[in-house]
């Protein structure tokens, strides 16, 4: 029920304030009444129809790093 | 797709799994409530529990909107669309839950009531427009994730006069089940060493909710994202509180969830409802302050008020372990229908309706046989 998924978005309405977005190669139109400032480009989490957020790319980078370093640490204890 | 791939890496997943493997120290047990249905699918569908140590174990929590409901709220949402011959519109999830005499909203829909399975609160409001000589309501459901759409569609109705459209709110709060869960951990309950916390209701209302998980009960939250990375990389995090003897909060789930949340959709939902003293979730009997209906100035789009029903008593599923199920105090398999009588094609309790439901997961990726082998 709470799932949302991440999806870009390639064209803003500000009148009905709704946008298009692709997900996964389909497009679909959501509402943009929850969240302010998104641009063409951004990625939104999606859950019922509705943007709920937007995705930092600057932080979803960072956690990655995080997850690798975590892995490297261990294979720099076992040599 | 992006921000879904990268985080199902299974190269990582491996060096996180060696990692936990590494970190776990033997002598002391790890186990981790994840609170959303949407982390038990995520570490049933990808393994995460058979990359763990033996001695980490994740325990399933009540954060399946369609689990906890009443049995007697989907009585209630029948009889609108039987005895008041209401236009019912839902999210799929509900349509096929067990309310009382194992009647469900699709059978009550086959016997020729008006029940319609909407993706979003726009479509409800749709049909609304199309057909304004029907009552047309909205059973409404979830979490605070799917609350503010709600939101949205009682503010758009009052603003445009929308006279038929009306809300049957069930609406539930995410911390008030988690202190539960808390208090009654012990002989009743079940001892937890962390907490998964919830990623898309953290978005919503941010981080700062949950400070009272370890201040007043000293258990450690990671906010979780729901990829199998997330959830590994989260119960690294905790592994490591745990041992430093820390309690914290802290937010794996980053690149979404901030400390404040949404603050837009936190003030909309704010304005359209009011907390309600008491609600009662299956498995966890009537929890003060926990569920929302909607405020005093909307009364006239709140189908409670608007179609008055009185209740009778409820009976629950005999066998049926849900309600321990959803306490964590049981698993799937202690209970005697499921996998017998209880499938997914043919549901007696919730959990095995949605497919967020212990139940279901365990069924639907069938490890429970090689747990059992």
């Amino acid at each position: 029920m709470c799932l949302a998924i991440p999806a870009r978005i390639t064209h803003i309405d500000p009148a009905t304030e709704t946008a298009e977005v692709e997900l996964g190669g389909i497009s679909k139109q959501i509402s943009l009444a929850l969240i302010d400032d998104a641009a063409v480009g951004d990625y939104v989490l999606v859950h019922v129809g509705y943007a709920l957020n937007k995705l930092s790319a600057e932080e979803a980078e960072e956690t990655l790093r995080l997850i690798r370093e975590m892995g490297m640490l261990l294979d720099g204890d076992a040599t | 797709m992006k921000y879904i791939d990268e985080f199902r890496d299974q190269g990582l997943a491996r060096q996180l799994a060696n990692a936990i493997a590494a970190e776990a120290e033997p002598s002391r047990a790890y186990r981790l409530m994840e609170f959303c249905g949407g982390h038990t699918h995520a570490i049933f569908r990808y393994g995460v529990q058979h990359l763990m140590p033996p001695n980490l174990r994740f325990i399933h929590g009540p954060g399946c909107p369609v689990c906890v409901l009443p049995m007697a709220r989907i009585d209630h949402a029948i009889a609108l669309a039987t005895q008041h011959g209401v236009t019912l519109c839902t999210y799929g999830d509900l349509m096929r839950v067990p309310a009382s005499e194992r009647r469900t909203l699709l059978k009550v829909k086959a016997e020729g009531a008006d029940i319609r399975m909407i993706y979003s609160t726009q479509d409800a409001l749709r049909i609304a427009r199309e057909h304004p000589e029907r009552q047309v309501v909205f059973f409404a459901i979830g979490f605070e994730t799917t609350t503010p759409p709600t939101a949205v569609a009682i503010q758009t109705a009052r603003a445009e006069g929308l006279a038929n459209f009306s809300v049957f709110c069930n609406h539930v709060l995410t911390p008030p089940a988690l202190r539960t869960i808390l208090a009654t951990a012990g002989p009743d309950g079940v001892r937890l060493d962390g907490i998964l916390g919830p990623s898309h209701v953290s978005t919503l209302i941010g981080s700062r909710p949950y400070a009272f998980v370890a201040s007043e009960f000293g258990v450690p939250v990671v906010i979780a994202g729901f990829e199998p990375l997330d959830v590994m990389q989260s119960a690294l995090m905790l592994v490591r509180q745990i041992n430093a003897g820390r309690c914290e909060v802290e937010n794996q789930y980053s690149r979404a969830v901030t400390e404040d949340g949404n603050r837009k959709a936190q003030a909309l939902v704010a304005d359209v409802f009011r907390v309600r003293d008491r609600f009662e979730w299956r498995g966890l009997g009537f929890l003060p302050q926990s569920a929302l209906a909607l405020a005093d100035d909307y009364a006239d789009l709140d189908a409670e008020r608007r179609f008055p029903f009185s209740l009778g008593e409820t009976r629950e599923i005999k066998g049926c372990e849900c309600p321990a199920i959803l306490r964590g105090v049981k698993q799937p398999t202690d209970c005697k229908l499921f996998g017998t009588v209880c499938t997914p094609d043919n549901p007696m309790g919730s959990c095995m309706v949605s497919s967020e439901g212990a139940c279901a997961a365990y069924w639907s990726y069938g490890r429970f046989r090689t747990a059992a082998a």
